[in-house]
């Protein structure tokens, strides 16, 4: 299973933890199950999070891949001017 | 660097050819927003609170309606209720409701036969206020006692007890930092403030809708992201996103402050009301600064601790943004990227976004970085200075490379860091004499840029020329970089290829050209275009030739077999391919949308030398050195060109650019007389270094580059202000009264 970092900031809404392992062959997936276990975050990824996968972040892409040994972190909402 | 299936030997890219637009511009003949007339349109006026927080009694329109030539009045109930959100904010901003939030916001709306009836009918409108108690400080507008903006902004991850003010709250980091100052043999703590700056685009805000008596209109605008433009100004009038098609007009500059509506949605409104007539639009630079968007100000604190030998041991800030009215200070990004140049193990951020009685903040070139980069790179600079450190040395003991875990998480990949710094250290200015009162300062800065939605079409004409359809306005040189990547895709000459910023009708959606994203996104989107439209011509050669399209390869802008093995053919030109195509399958066009992944952050280091003038406070500016990694620079003059700018821009934040405002609550000084901005006798030439360590992600190697030049100059100059003065001045900008204060040893 994926190893999914979350920031500080939401690790209260997870039971207080740092990482969480959760399965799915995609972002998509991984972000659904991470909802699924833990419903605290949902207002959070429904406010728009980036995430990154082995050190590429990916937004606004549900169906990347990911494996099952890959490192995901949820990031704040990226922008740019 | 080679990377595998990345082309590193280059014909047209890395050449400076003049950029296809630059006749149109310097002679006129480019149609900026302004710029649009139609037959029989009208002209519309806003009506501005001239109160920083006001309750709106009642709006009288009465006297301005009987006068002739006028055709519409809107206010807030010409537009639909029950949005939420984001939607909710954008309409409340263009438009207020219940209460005037700020000095600017828009309460009414006028359209007439010309300007100055518009102007006149505008102030004819009575509007009666019951003012309320406001607030313009960050800090204030946190304390207890301080008045209330709006109950209920705040969202789910303020923490109990906050004033309501308080409406995003970020909190975010790794390891122990008890163990990393532990490990400290200096611990240097400060408190900084930014002030709000303006992102001063030349041109001010344009438009001219028309809405249709179908419900179906145009509008035509100044903007950096009609697609954007489109979403939002539908969205806040309650149409469906089709019914609109935006046209972007050329762009004077835009900076992230044109990626939002102010005027648009108005002008759309008014001429819905005026049973259709196209009515424009035409901001005031007053207008401009009290309405848009500046970006937000900030009070941060931030303690970090360094071993003697210049190993950074831990790291904390605390940063507080405000960004006006309504949540959005881009506090959450300045969190992530405070500490990001440096490998830190111990490292904690923690950020407020505040409302208060100003306009909406707006994007600014990379927006939330400046300020935390001159809050840490000064700290950084007090403890090299303490250590007896050399600044770049330091910097390079600890800055992050490929493989390092960034202070927001993720490792990163291939960067360019290091390698501006050694070119910064290694470059004359750094070791150019200094003469008395003046002194020499560095600092680094960073942006992660962006990919982005983005959609391109490129089509070949009949003679075998090339149109390229992009839809991201061209602000700083893009259609010549997307002409450079076409011209080398096809292995044509750059004059063979035309580049269209395209309508919201003619592609798919596309972001505007923010985040540093243009060049690389839509230049990817450019070469895979290119490369179908290839391998149709391939095959067009291959069908004439009765071989197999795998048998052809493309070359230097010709169809070629691809050995002796494929058969004896001679090469045939895209011209020679384009000019059969009608009868060999039809048009020949190639597209391509992605939301690509594989943006890349770019480093930059400044080096800056200023002479103080001790009898005044004045700062002048005696060298400034940008050095940034572009990873591949596909037309260097341009890239410069951003550097310089964002150095510009930056310099202008650290010593002179401020929203001042009274005890009443309104801007003093919204004209550009009173809100200065580096002019061109201000500065000397900026000179620049380009360090390329190719993007991975991007088939020529491209890095955006827009946005990290304005990070580095606020710190870079107070620490050469710091050098040239003895005095550490935590508070910008450096205006000359501040630092004269501080030369003479008083509180700043």
């Amino acid at each position: 299973m994926a190893e999914l970092h979350l920031w500080s900031g939401l690790r209260a809404l997870a039971d207080g933890k740092e990482m969480v392992e959760i399965e799915g062959a995609t972002v998509g997936q991984v972000l659904d199950g991470l909802v699924a276990a833990y419903p605290g975050l949902e207002p959070a990824l429904k406010r728009g999070v980036s995430v990154a996968v082995d050190g590429q972040i990916v937004p606004n892409s549900r169906n990347h891949p990911v494996k099952p040994d890959s490192e995901i972190f949820l990031l704040q909402k990226l922008a740019g001017g | 660097m080679a990377l595998d299936g990345q082309k590193t030997a280059y014909k047209y890219i890395g050449t400076t050819p003049n950029r296809p637009d630059g006749l149109d511009k310097v002679t006129g003949r480019a149609r900026y927003g302004a710029d649009i007339s139609v037959p029989g349109m009208l002209h519309g006026a806003v009506v501005r609170s001239p109160h920083a927080h006001a309750k709106i009694v009642k709006i009288d329109a009465t006297k301005a309606l009987a006068m002739e030539g006028v055709k519409a009045v809107i206010t807030r109930a010409d537009f639909p209720e029950g949005l939420e959100g984001e939607d909710w904010d954008l309409q409340e901003n263009c438009m207020a409701g219940e209460k005037a939030l700020y000095d600017g916001h828009a309460v009414a709306a006028v359209a007439a036969t010309t300007p100055l009836l518009a102007r006149d009918a505008a102030k004819a409108i009575e509007v009666t206020y019951e003012i309320l108690p406001h607030v313009t400080d960050v800090d204030e507008a946190m304390k207890e006692g301080a008045p209330v903006i709006r109950e209920g902004a705040a969202d789910f991850s303020v923490p109990e007890g906050m004033h309501p003010n308080v409406v995003r709250y970020f909190d975010s980091g790794r390891g122990d930092l008890d163990k990393g100052f532990a490990e400290a043999d200096l611990i240097i703590e400060r408190s900084f403030t930014t002030e709000a700056a303006h992102q001063g685009y030349i041109e001010p805000h344009a438009c001219l809708g028309q809405m249709g008596a179908d419900g179906r209109g145009e509008l035509w605008v100044c903007t950096q992201g009609h697609w954007f433009m489109r979403r939002m100004s539908t969205a806040v009038l309650g149409i469906e996103t089709t019914n609109i098609r935006v046209t972007p007009s050329e762009i004077g500059g835009g900076f992230g402050g044109k990626t939002t509506i102010f005027i648009e949605p108005l002008s759309l409104a008014l001429s819905r009301k005026a049973g259709g007539k196209p009515v424009k639009m035409v901001m005031s630079r007053n207008e401009v600064l009290r309405a848009t968007g500046p970006t937000a100000s900030a009070s941060m604190d931030v303690k970090m601790g360094m071993t003697k030998d210049g190993r950074i041991t831990a790291a904390h800030g605390t940063f507080r943004m405000q960004g006006g009215a309504f949540a959005g200070a881009p506090v959450d990004v300045t969190t992530m990227l405070a500490f990001a140049n440096y490998d830190i193990e111990h490292v904690h951020h923690i950020g407020y976004d505040v409302i208060t009685n100003r306009p909406r903040q707006a994007a600014y070139r990379a927006p939330g970085a400046p300020m935390a980069a001159f809050a840490t790179e000064s700290v950084i600079d007090e403890l090299c200075r303490e250590l007896g450190l050399d600044p770049i040395d330091t910097r390079l003991k600890n800055a992050a490379k490929e493989g390092t875990r960034a202070t927001f998480g993720p490792k990163y990949g291939p960067i360019g860091f290091v390698e501006t710094l050694e070119a910064a250290k290694a470059h004359p200015n750094y070791s150019e004499p200094l003469g008395p009162n003046q002194g020499r300062g560095v600092a680094s800065g960073y942006w992660m840029n962006w990919g982005g939605e983005t959609s391109a079409s490129v089509a070949i004409s009949e003679d075998g020329s090339v149109t390229v359809s992009v839809g991201t306005p061209d602000i700083g040189g893009s259609r010549a970089s997307m002409a450079l990547m076409a011209a080398e895709a096809f292995g044509i000459p750059y004059e063979n290829v035309r580049v269209n910023i395209s309508d919201t009708g003619a592609l798919g959606v596309n972001e505007p050209t923010h985040g540093s994203r243009a060049t690389y996104a839509s230049g990817l989107a450019t070469i895979r275009a290119a490369e179908e439209c290839i391998g149709k011509m391939c095959k067009r050669a291959a069908d004439k030739w009765g071989i197999d399209p795998e048998a052809v390869v493309w070359e230097d802008g010709c169809a070629k077999p691809s050995g002796p093995n494929a058969g004896e053919f001679p090469p045939m030109t895209i011209a020679e391919i384009a000019g059969e195509m009608g009868g060999t399958g039809g048009p020949i066009s190639g597209h391509y949308e992605d939301s690509p992944a594989g943006f890349s952050g770019s480093f930059g280091t400044h080096v800056v030398d200023v002479e103080v003038d001790p009898e005044t406070g004045r700062t002048t500016i005696l060298r400034y050195l940008v050095v940034q990694d572009a990873g591949k620079a596909i037309h260097p003059a341009y890239v410069e060109g951003q550097f310089q700018g964002g150095a510009a821009q930056g310099i202008g934040w650290a010593l002179n650019e401020e929203y001042v405002y009274g005890p009443d609550g309104r801007l003093q000084n919204p004209v550009f007389l009173d809100y200065r901005v580096p002019v061109a006798s201000d500065l000397p030439m900026i000179d620049t270094v380009i360090v390329e360590v190719p993007n991975p992600g991007h088939p020529y190697g491209v890095r955006g580059v827009g946005e990290t030049g304005i990070t580095p100059p606020l710190p870079a100059v107070a620490n050469a202000v710091r050098d040239a003065t003895g005095k550490r001045i935590c508070k910008l900008p450096l205006r000359p009264s501040r630092v004269l204060a501080a030369i003479q040893g008083k509180e700043v």
